[in-house]
């Protein structure tokens, strides 16, 4: 999975590669011994756990960008909050962005945060997440910090805990949908993700941009990373693609998408552009003060495209589902 | 973790003319880290200093197409790797990951130990010769990177940090974050910088605040920290860094240009009295 560079040091192998324990760099590390034992490629228990645990939740959605900023966490709560419309589908939202996490507060939870105690409580089965509404639960880190101060200061392994921990241990129930939120770049928490899921069906990944090379360069990197493990991409979203000025409706390019924007890069890689958001300052305000943009100004030019795009969301789903039935009606 | 220790090692090799070291943090991703440590290097240089660029974001590196440099080979001296000089005066080096890919869009998938190790040899490896002030241009978060970057560049010096945030307060509640971060970490927060604060019509001049207004001021103020400015949202600059042109150059009559000047000039300021 590691890239090895040319120019670059070589570090730990990794612990389930087939060097593991054995490279030079090994010598001296205190784990080589139990790295050489073969203990470490052996896969991890929690990945069947979390299987297990997950098999009551029909369709799984990560919400991936290279870059930060773009409007990865204002579109995962938005996704949650449309598909939460219909009163029938049981919704969650994951936020795994263990050192920024906002979806606590986008979604009009972070007054609670004091309480965060009682709100994330063990329950029988587990940690019970927040509920929005009785059809949309919510789970981040936040709900676990006492002040909005706190730093969360850890390295990989430590983030990759919580996330397993997210996943295995949070009383998930049935649910239709779980929206995964990821933090910026193609690293721990994002190989984690992956990891964990493995024993479980995901539907795919959203990928997340706004219109420059700047910050296309990077969501290229991240489709790479989706290719490389193997995550189907349901399409690509551009997010602040255009501000109408509200007084004199002109248009301005405030990210020019001076290469082409998330149109060209789609008919580039050959992946479905699910649609352009315009910037709309109330979208920020919305996120601002917790509440759902698309409840509150349902007429919006964006609010239209976010509908567009969830519906689109929706039938890759049911698709990607129907598919999995016939693939294994088909192995039996 | 022990940084403290570690400032009595003595091995400041290929920093020991560097006069000041200052990080760019931002708990949040996307607020404009990369576009204001390129600007901040184009006014310090365009006052005369020689400056260095650290692009320490492993999993997204910026800045070489910000500067318009490209993909370079980078060559390797006595003293380490050479950084890459971005105008014939030799007054504004960088360094960053971009340079060591050899296919731009091929994903750096690292786990944390390697992207320690690497930042390791970046602080510590490159042969900045003499220079007036070193940026770090760093990723979101409170993670691997920036431990790694403040072990081994304690060994040498922080002079201290200068935080982005955008006005939000989805934005600033991350940023709040990192500034415990510095406190924890005992690095100086030399102030904080709103961006993208406001965006002006070019067609009516009405202002919009986009991703709304004043909450940099107000962070700063919350924090105890000082308030470097506001950079507004403008598309002119926005242009600039997707071509790698030089804002300064450009536009030097903007506001947008006045603004990084003037907040360029306080940080030098605050960096000298100290």
């Amino acid at each position: 999975m590691a890239e090895v560079l040319d120019n670059v040091p070589e570090h730990c192998p990794g612990t389930t590669s087939e060097q593991a324990g054995k490279s030079s760099t090994c010598q001296g590390c205190p784990n080589q011994t139990l790295c050489a034992s073969g203990a470490t490629k052996a896969p991890d228990p929690a990945i069947a756990e979390i299987g297990a645990k997950l098999s009551s939740v029909k369709h799984k959605i990560l919400v991936l960008s290279g870059k930060g900023g773009v409007g990865k966490s204002t579109f995962s709560a938005h996704l949650a909050h449309a598909l939460a419309g219909d009163s029938t589908k049981e919704i969650a939202l994951l936020d795994i962005d263990i050192c920024g996490p906002s979806i606590p507060r986008i979604m009009g939870l972070e007054g609670e945060q004091v309480n965060t105690l009682h709100i994330v409580h063990q329950s029988g089965s587990g940690w019970s997440p927040v509920y929005v509404e009785d059809n949309l639960a919510v789970m981040s880190i936040g709900f676990l910090l006492s002040s909005p101060d706190d730093a969360v200061i850890w390295r990989g392994p430590k983030k990759n805990g919580m996330i397993k921990q997210f996943l295995r241990d949070v009383d998930w129930g049935e649910l239709d949908y779980l929206i995964v939120d990821t933090p910026p770049g193609t690293s721990d928490e994002h190989l984690s993700i992956v990891q964990y899921l493995g024993s479980t069906h995901v539907d795919g990944a959203v990928i997340i941009t706004t219109p420059q090379e700047v910050s296309l360069q990077d969501v290229r990197k991240e489709i790479r990373f989706c290719q490389k493990v193997k995550l189907p991409i349901i399409g690509v979203v551009e997010n602040m693609s255009g501000f109408v000025c509200p007084k004199c409706k002109n248009t301005s390019q405030i990210f020019p998408p001076s290469s082409g924007g998330a149109e060209k890069m789609c008919a580039d890689l050959n992946l479905p552009l699910l649609g352009k958001v315009p910037l709309d300052p109330r979208i920020a305000r919305s996120c601002d003060e917790g509440k759902s943009f698309l409840s509150e100004v349902p007429d919006s030019p964006a609010a239209k495209v976010y509908q567009k795009i969830v519906q689109s969301i929706q039938d890759y789903c049911s698709n990607s589902a129907t598919q999995q039935q016939d693939i294994t009606t088909r192995q039996e | 973790m022990s940084v403290q220790n570690l400032e009595e090692n003595n091995g400041d090799g290929n920093l020991s003319q560097v006069r000041h070291v200052v990080l760019i943090l931002s708990g949040k991703g996307g607020v404009g880290k990369s576009t204001i440590t390129t600007q901040l290097a184009l006014a310090l240089t365009h006052a005369g200093n020689k400056v260095g660029i650290l692009d320490t974001d492993l999993c997204g590196p910026s800045i070489p197409r910000m500067l318009s440099v490209g993909r370079p080979d980078v060559h390797q001296c006595d003293s380490g790797w050479v950084p890459v000089y971005t105008d014939s005066r030799k007054n504004l080096a960088l360094m960053s990951i971009g340079f060591l890919l050899a296919d731009p869009d091929e994903a750096v998938v690292w786990r944390g130990p390697k992207k320690t190790a690497l930042i390791g040899q970046f602080v510590s490896d490159v042969a900045w010769g003499e220079l007036d002030v070193l940026l770090v241009d760093t990723p979101p978060g409170t993670s691997d990177e920036h431990l790694a970057i403040l072990e081994n560049l304690k060994k040498h010096r922080v002079d201290g940090a200068v935080l982005v945030t955008t006005p939000q307060a989805v934005s600033t509640g991350d940023v709040r974050r990192e500034i415990t971060f510095c406190k924890k970490t005992g690095v100086r927060v030399l102030g904080v910088i709103e961006n993208m604060s406001g965006f002006v019509c070019p067609h009516c001049s009405e202002c919009s605040n986009i991703f709304s207004k004043g909450g940099g001021e107000e962070l700063a103020k919350l924090t105890g920290s000082v308030f470097l400015g506001c950079v507004p949202l403008d598309p002119q600059l926005s242009s600039s860094i997707e071509e790698g042109k030089d804002f300064a150059e450009l536009f030097p009559d903007s506001t947008t240009f006045s603004a990084i000047s003037s907040i360029s000039h306080t940080i030098l300021n605050s960096l000298q009295t100290t």
